[in-house]
């Protein structure tokens, strides 16, 4: 048993709807009780979907568990089929239903579909959120493709020149609640095709179940995501013989390294080398005098195995950052993130708690802080500032413009977001330095959400007549009192109403009932 | 009664399960923690409907079992000790543990009064462990509450005082607000209940009468009329009529006077009538589909249609208590059509055909909705902002309005969904 606060990660079946969510054409039927649908609002309000995850939820309830549990599975089942009518059906459970053992994908295989069906064991008291979504991703490649291994020839990555045509290959990995998936693959494919790589299919993100038939199509796979993807990589390796990258394409270094491997591995000559480097501002602005100061900044990094290892590399060779603390939730990677520690010199933290990774930031003393938002707050709190590079996702990490965090545009982005907090910070340091100077005002604070409260001493002459004016209205107890309750961000505003009230009414002290009063003329 | 149409519905459900309730309960009693007794699903439940990660360390978390713990109960109670014990030394602050338990563990027969028992008798002094079930299996989002509350009542000692007992957690504005009109009507010995404080719980006894603030409290109702409370009987008090006839009973319990409490409630009428009038013409003759979720449906429908003209097309509601509710169903319009329970598919195809201008329902299906063209009001913000009252009828229908108005603003009608 271990006690939770706050976990970076869901269960697996979450994994699983992200797969689900994230391609078309699928249905999910989950043996789950009642509650377990909070997991829809992950879909429908961080990442804002304008669609219900396509999953039905079997809802059994404690008088089902005396009856039969497994006719509601089946019940449930044939209404998802008739209604959504999917083209692969996956059937699962989540935690409770994996305890009253109805073997719902059993029972779904049964029942005389002809559609594919895949049958997700997903340990719920095991596994977590990224191991079922890498889990699930597999399992469906490995049903839908299963049946064309015999049959296929290992595929050679330079048959695209016999075949007489451009290099194809597979982007696999991407998914719903992924950290700026949606903008990667548009960066990654657009990298590909400017050096004349075609992308065959995306997957899991837009991608159907015959999308999925057709990933054999492809001369490579792109393992975008090794917590999603790398299952199925290697799966497809080992059937079709599909050689697949191993370079993260995240940062100026890596993205070059990734085109290199992408290149080698369809034996295409790499003949813009040189153009490469000035495809990206952040070799550059990191260049630039002005970066100076960024020079052996503190960083602490902590999130997931594939973004974390990404940005200690960034951060030491590309910014000239130092490197204080690395770490990662994803057990998984646990290796990758060690042996990247190790060449940086520190020891690296693999844990779900974030009460310990705030103690090991803490102990770092790091100027930087690069996390999930769980991290961000964690700084905040200790007043250090912060980027957020990884899930668990959050609204704010689905930002409305174009912003990958791979490729060229990728740097981009990640030089802004990394060094503009910093900005922050060296602003507040000078705040700090000039806050006895006359024009500053206890409690100026330029980021972390406040507003400045500089009250400027020249009032201009309507202002005077109505301060004079408030001057006279005296607030009783039970006003001042009434006030407070009052949250505070609208206390400002409900304040100045109330008075603006009293003296367009003529009252001379307010009282918790002139509060009330002013609410409903003012409402 | 008047003649609404019943209907039951079984099926695949789109709502929250009683752990949720955990979100408003915890900050109610700042001195209490909640331990779940679960597994990483209930733990990334409660975060994911409450925001948490603003808090440094919350006052409620999730003892997650492991395979290790479903191998024995043995070796789980022995887990779960050790889980209490670190806990409360890291947390000396608690007063009072709350056990909670989960779908897991009532599947698993993890018996948790029992283990609270025991704690009990190792820490008689110090903290106080009390147990209920907040699982998806037996109760929905707001009967987590009942449980939490039924749960407190054999602690509480008892006391022939007179006194009125609001049952049903306010927000603390609202509840002064309360206590100060009843003392206004002359009702000068009036507790709450869950309290500010666990450890400060109303004694109880047969002179105690309870005006329930909440319409999902059917457990805790029956638990306290054993004990020999009177019930009051009353609607409850979202909106003006509500509100009026919540005092009144009140007050009728109390041998005071109509004519009081209308000279004491008038002034708040009127100027509740004129805050009110604002968001009436937004609402008017709109049709509102509610699907279930809170408990509180079967009241906002009588709200919205008597006090802001609303029409009603469906009030669903995960859970009837026909007798609980008997005052609110009679204030409702002939012909009301409240359905209990859940088929979400079905319903969902009901408020396509219904084309309904506001439809109130959970998270996890008011954008998809708005996708298609349907405006929503989210259920789980009635549970957090404070409605209750004379005083805030105009917010409550604020709630309401606001997703209207802004569709207004907004005219864009050819969005593309993402």
């Amino acid at each position: 048993m271990e006690l939770t606060l706050w976990t970076y990660e869901g269960p697996p079946h979450v994994g699983a709807m992200r797969i689900a969510s994230s391609m078309k054409d699928i249905h999910y039927v989950l043996h789950a009780p009642q509650g377990d649908t909070y997991a829809d609002l992950l879909f429908t309000m961080i990442e804002r979907r304008g669609q219900r995850p396509p999953v039905t939820y079997t809802t059994f309830q404690a008088r089902d568990l005396g009856g039969d549990t497994a006719e509601l599975v089946k019940k449930n089942i044939k209404e998802a089929v008739e209604r959504f009518k999917p083209k692969t059906l996956l059937v699962g459970e989540s935690c409770t239903a994996e305890l009253i053992q109805d073997q719902p994908g059993a029972l779904a295989k049964g029942m005389g579909f002809d559609m594919p069906i895949v049958n997700l064991e997903l340990p719920a008291y095991s596994k977590k959120e990224n191991w079922g979504a890498s889990e699930t991703f597999y399992q469906l490649t490995r049903t839908l493709l299963k049946e064309k291994v015999s049959s296929s020839d290992k595929i050679n990555p330079l048959r695209w020149r016999e075949l007489g045509r451009r290099p194809k290959v597979n982007i696999l990995g991407p998914s719903l609640l992924g950290f700026r998936c949606r903008d990667d693959v548009i960066e990654i494919q657009r990298i590909l095709s400017e050096q004349g790589i075609d992308t065959n299919v995306v997957a899991p993100l837009g991608a159907s179940p015959d999308d999925i038939e057709r990933l054999i199509d492809a001369e490579i796979n792109i393992c975008l995501y090794q917590e999603i993807a790398e299952a199925s990589c290697e799966w497809l390796k080992r059937n079709f013989g599909m050689e697949y990258t191993n370079t993260i394409p995240i940062g100026i270094k890596n993205t070059i390294e990734f085109i290199n491997e992408v290149h080698e591995k369809l034996d295409l000559p790499l003949t813009n080398k040189e153009e490469l480097e000035n495809k990206s501002k952040l070799p550059w602005y990191s260049k630039s005098v002005d970066s100076n100061y960024l020079t052996g900044k503190r960083v602490f990094i902590f999130g997931d195995g594939t973004h974390a290892i990404a940005a200690a590399k960034i951060a030491k060779e590309e910014l000239g950052f130092e490197v204080v603390g690395l770490g990662t939730y994803s057990r998984e990677m646990a290796r990758q993130v060690r042996a990247t520690a190790k060449d940086l010199n520190v020891e690296a933290l693999i844990t779900n708690n974030y009460l310990e990774v705030e103690d090991a930031m803490k102990k770092a003393s790091p100027e930087l802080v690069l996390g999930t938002q769980m991290e961000r707050h964690s700084a905040k709190r200790l007043g250090i500032p912060c980027s957020v590079i990884s899930t668990p996702m959050h609204v704010q990490d689905v930002p409305a413009r174009y912003s990958p965090q791979m490729g060229w545009e990728g740097a981009n982005v990640i030089f802004d977001d990394w060094v503009h907090p910093l900005m922050m910070g060296l602003e507040e340091h000078l705040i700090d330095m000039f806050k006895h100077d006359f024009e500053f005002v206890d409690g100026h604070q330029s980021h972390l959400g406040h507003t400045a409260t500089n009250k400027n001493n020249i009032l201009n002459s309507d202002e005077k007549k109505e301060k004079n004016s408030k001057e006279r209205i005296i607030w009783t107890e039970s006003g001042r009192a009434e006030l407070t309750k009052v949250p505070f961000f609208v206390r400002g505003k409900v304040k100045t109403n109330t008075e603006k009230y009293a003296i367009l009414r003529g009252i001379p002290e307010i009282s918790d009932e002139t509060l009330y009063d002013a609410k409903a003329y003012f409402s | 009664m008047s003649k609404v149409e019943f209907n039951k519905e079984t099926g695949p459900r789109e709502v929250f399960c009683g752990l949720t309730s955990i979100v408003w309960l915890h900050r109610r009693m700042p001195d209490a923690f909640f331990l779940v007794v679960g597994s990483r699903t209930c733990a990334h439940l409660i975060q994911s409907a409450a925001g948490v990660m603003i808090f440094a360390e919350p006052r409620f978390g999730t003892a997650i079992l492991e395979e290790k713990d479903l191998a024995g109960l043995a070796d789980a109670h022995e887990e779960l000790d050790r889980v209490i014990n670190d806990l409360i030394a890291r947390r000396p602050e608690i007063k009072t543990l709350f056990l909670v338990g989960s779908c897991p563990s009532e599947v698993i027969k993890l018996d948790l009064a029992t283990v609270a028992e025991k704690l009990n008798k190792r820490f008689l002094g110090q903290v106080r462990f009390v147990n209920y079930s907040g699982s998806g299996i037996e109760t929905t989002f707001t009967q987590g509450e009942d449980g939490a509350l039924k749960a407190l009542i054999p602690l509480m000692e008892s006391s022939n005082d007179e006194k009125l007992l609001l049952v049903g957690t306010l927000a603390n504005n609202v509840e002064d607000r309360f206590k100060k009109i009843f003392r206004n009507l002359g009702i000068s010995n009036i507790e709450s209940f869950p309290p500010r404080q666990s450890t400060e719980l109303p004694k109880i006894g047969k002179n105690t009468k309870v005006l329930l603030t909440q319409p999902y409290l059917s457990e805790t109702i029956r638990d306290l009329k054993h004990c020999g409370c009177e019930i009051i009987s009353a609607p409850f008090p979202l909106g003006i009529e509500g509100s009026t006839k919540w005092f009144l009973a009140a007050a009728k319990a109390f041998k005071i006077s109509e004519l009081k409490v209308h000279e004491i409630i008038s002034p708040l009428i009127n100027r509740a009538k004129l805050a009110l009038e604002s968001h009436k013409e937004i609402l008017k003759g709109k049709r509102l589909f509610l699907l279930p979720e809170s408990q509180l449906e079967i009241s906002l429908a009588r709200f919205l249609h008597n006090e802001c003209e609303m029409d009603l097309i469906e009030v669903g509601t995960p859970y009837l208590n026909k007798d609980l509710m008997k005052e609110e169903i009679n204030l409702l319009p002939d012909n009301t059509k409240i359905v209990e329970g859940q088929h979400v598919e079905k319903q969902l195809d009901r408020v396509r055909e219904s084309n309904p201008d506001l439809v109130v329902c959970g998270m996890g299906l008011a954008n998809p909705l708005e996708a298609e063209g349907i405006s929503t009001k989210w259920s789980i913000e009635m549970v957090f902002s404070p409605i209750h009252g004379i005083d805030q009828a105009a917010d409550l229908a604020g709630l309401f309005s606001k997703p209207l108005k802004r569709n207004q603003i907004l005219t864009s009608k050819t969005l593309v969904r993402h």
